[in-house]
């Protein structure tokens, strides 16, 4: 596999937790490769670091052994404000709780990223208009965050994180507080974006109809990869 | 983020909730308001002073007894009673740089026309008392020079006491009493109105200083002597000569302490700035500890709305803000509330000022330079107190904030 096509590369990912006088080994070495355009369900029961790895991709927090490369450029080593430039630009996030403001509208909620890149005003709201149409919100921009349902709520988080068209979107229990017909209408929207925009999605889930709509799965068990599944 | 966009997202941030944001200004409201408004209250007094100093000449000396310095007018029965009659004669006489004495006594007596009683101030002066303080008469004469030499029964009114024992009838030539006894009213003063605080110049009577020592007050000392010297110019050293006739009288030795004191305008204007100053520095204290007050006050309330925004701060960081945009939104919040806290402060004070002079009668000032103080101030206060909290706000862990609850 040509590293061009690789938009992630784990090298033997470990985390220890310091809790209290307790080390706690979150990761045992994770090695994995992710291509772009790929779509990846990680799996695993709670304690098996799958939350640890995301933060880890996600570039919330930094491997205490390893390496983890994002499109060929090590940051594992990058300091706190080149991580933010890097969530700002290159990483999108959408929640289980979908981790809106609360008594924001949903154009300011989608246009949030763009403060921090020093988008203009004007322009940022051209684009948080469009995005929000992109993902089945027009008309509803202007509404505040509790007068829309849960389902409206995470399709503004989508739109949120796709704001500064980054290459990797990262989804953590994404249809977790919605109900069945509506999470599935979030997952379509990931697999549209997968499909047609070329969006490497990452999810972590328990859910096994979620994992479904990816073609690779990993699962994980004390920190280690214990089954790989590729379609 | 430029500045005016970090201005606008504090303030959409501040308008979330709108009244916490309020009550968090509100130490700063206040401080800010009273400093304006305490401040006014001075100047207002300051001006006030300094126009009636204006109105008195630079001519003018008092002789008091006892070195102490007295405010006002010195009390009867005192214990330090070391002025005479005679010494003013002399004083006259002998000191070519003077030009007019009167000794003065005072008491207070009750007065009765008719079926009227007033309670008032009885001021026993010299026949050239009005040249000397540059006070007018109304109506009618004042006593000449045999009059008092004679220690005849006649007065004069001030213009409220006339008002009160006569309502608008021809007093001169009427008989009043005076503690029981029976005085002639010779003149009326012109009225002068409120001069605010000391003494009520229009509640008195003005009688010959020689029957008011001998028939009301029954002493053989006076409380003080007023003296004119010929000009501004030689004021000076009309009080030199002063100083050394009455020591020479009083048998004062070379090196004891005076018995007496001499104070020109000039003393009093100094004394008055010193008080005046004093009241400065005390304004500024009050003003320093609510500022205080007012900056802890957002202090606390920025750093709880820290807490409960944290899972806000974890939401912003995970979308790429970096710590110094944590801390710069935190701060300019805390800023924009403070400066707006003394924009309401100064309009609640230039408002305060305004009642204050409508109901207790004092005149106010507000100055300028207390408007920018109070500005600059507010503006430090926001700094300093919001410094804290935003930078606690920046040093949080983004994975810990998101998972807060």
């Amino acid at each position: 596999m040509s590293s061009n096509n690789n938009l992630i590369q784990l090298e033997d990912l470990k985390k220890v937790y310091t809790v209290g006088e307790t080390k706690v080994n979150a990761l045992r070495g994770v090695t994995y490769t992710i291509r772009e355009g790929d779509l990846v369900a990680i799996m695993g029961p709670s304690g098996s670091g799958k939350s640890t790895l995301m933060n880890i991709i996600g570039c919330l927090d930094r491997p205490t052994e390893g390496k983890y490369l994002l499109e060929g450029q090590e940051v594992s080593t990058l300091d706190k404000n080149m991580l933010a430039r890097i969530r700002n630009k290159k990483i999108g996030f959408v929640f289980q709780t979908f981790n809106l403001l609360a008594r924001t509208t949903a154009l300011e909620n989608t246009e949030l990223p763009l403060l921090y890149s020093d988008t203009p005003g004007k322009k940022a709201k051209e684009m948080a208009y469009q995005a929000l149409a992109e993902v089945g919100l027009k008309g509803r921009e202007l509404h505040m965050t509790n007068q829309l349902s849960g389902g409206e709520q995470q399709r503004v988080a989508i739109a949120r994180s796709l704001i500064n068209n980054p290459p990797l979107v990262l989804a953590d229990e994404p249809t977790g507080n919605l109900d069945t017909k509506t999470g599935n209408e979030i997952m379509d929207i990931f697999q549209k974006l997968n499909r047609e925009k070329k969006i490497t999605i990452i999810l972590v889930t328990h859910d096994p109809e979620v994992a479904e709509y990816a073609q690779r799965r990993i699962y994980l068990r004390d920190g280690q990869i214990i089954k790989e599944e590729n379609e | 983020m430029n500045m005016l966009r970090t201005v606008r997202v504090a303030l959409r941030a501040l308008g979330r909730n709108k009244m916490r944001s309020f009550l968090t200004a509100l130490g700063i409201i206040i401080g800010v308001g009273a400093v304006i408004a305490t401040v006014s209250i001075g100047e207002g007094a300051k001006r006030e002073v300094e126009k009636r100093f204006e109105d008195m000449g630079t001519n003018l000396l008092y002789v008091r007894p006892g070195s102490q310095l007295f405010r006002g007018r010195s009390y009867g029965g005192g214990s330090v009673q070391s002025l005479t009659a005679e010494d003013a004669e002399a004083i006259l006489e002998k000191c070519d740089a003077v030009q007019y004495v009167s000794p003065s006594v005072s008491g207070r007596a009750q007065v009765v026309y008719g079926n009227k009683n007033w309670n008032t101030s009885i001021y026993g002066v010299g026949d050239k008392y009005p040249e000397i303080r540059k006070w007018e008469i109304e109506e009618g004469v004042f006593f000449d020079e045999n009059q008092v030499r004679a220690g005849q029964k006649i007065c004069v009114l001030g213009s409220e006491v006339n008002q009160n024992l006569f309502e608008g009838a021809d007093p001169i030539g009427q008989v009043i009493r005076i503690q029981r006894i029976p005085f002639r009213v010779v003149g009326t003063l012109r009225s002068v109105g409120e001069s605010g605080g000391f003494w009520n110049r229009d509640d008195m009577i003005l009688v010959p200083y020689t029957t008011a020592m001998r028939r009301i007050l029954g002493t053989t000392r006076i409380s003080s002597i007023d003296v004119s010297a010929v000009s501004g110019a030689r004021t000076a050293e009309a009080m030199r000569q002063i100083e050394d006739l009455l020591r020479i009288r009083h048998k004062i030795a070379p090196g004891a302490e005076d018995d007496f004191n001499v104070r020109n305008m000039a003393d009093i204007a100094e004394s008055a700035a010193e008080s005046r100053d004093a009241l400065k520095i005390l304004l500024g204290g009050i003003a320093s500890v609510s500022l205080l007050v007012g900056g802890i006050g957002i202090m606390n309330i920025m750093l709880v709305s820290v807490t409960e925004r944290i899972r806000e701060i974890g939401i912003r960081m995970s979308v790429g803000a970096r710590e110094r945009d944590i801390l710069f939104q935190f701060l300019a919040e805390a800023i924009v509330l403070s400066i707006l806290g003394g924009v309401l402060g100064v309009g609640t004070g230039i408002v305060g000022s305004m009642l204050i002079s409508k109901f207790a009668d004092w005149e106010t000032l507000v100055s300028t330079w207390s408007i920018i103080l109070a500005f600059c101030f507010s503006g430090i206060v926001g700094i300093f107190f919001g410094f804290y909290p935003a930078r606690k706000a920046s040093k949080l862990d983004p994975i810990e904030a998101l998972r807060y609850e």
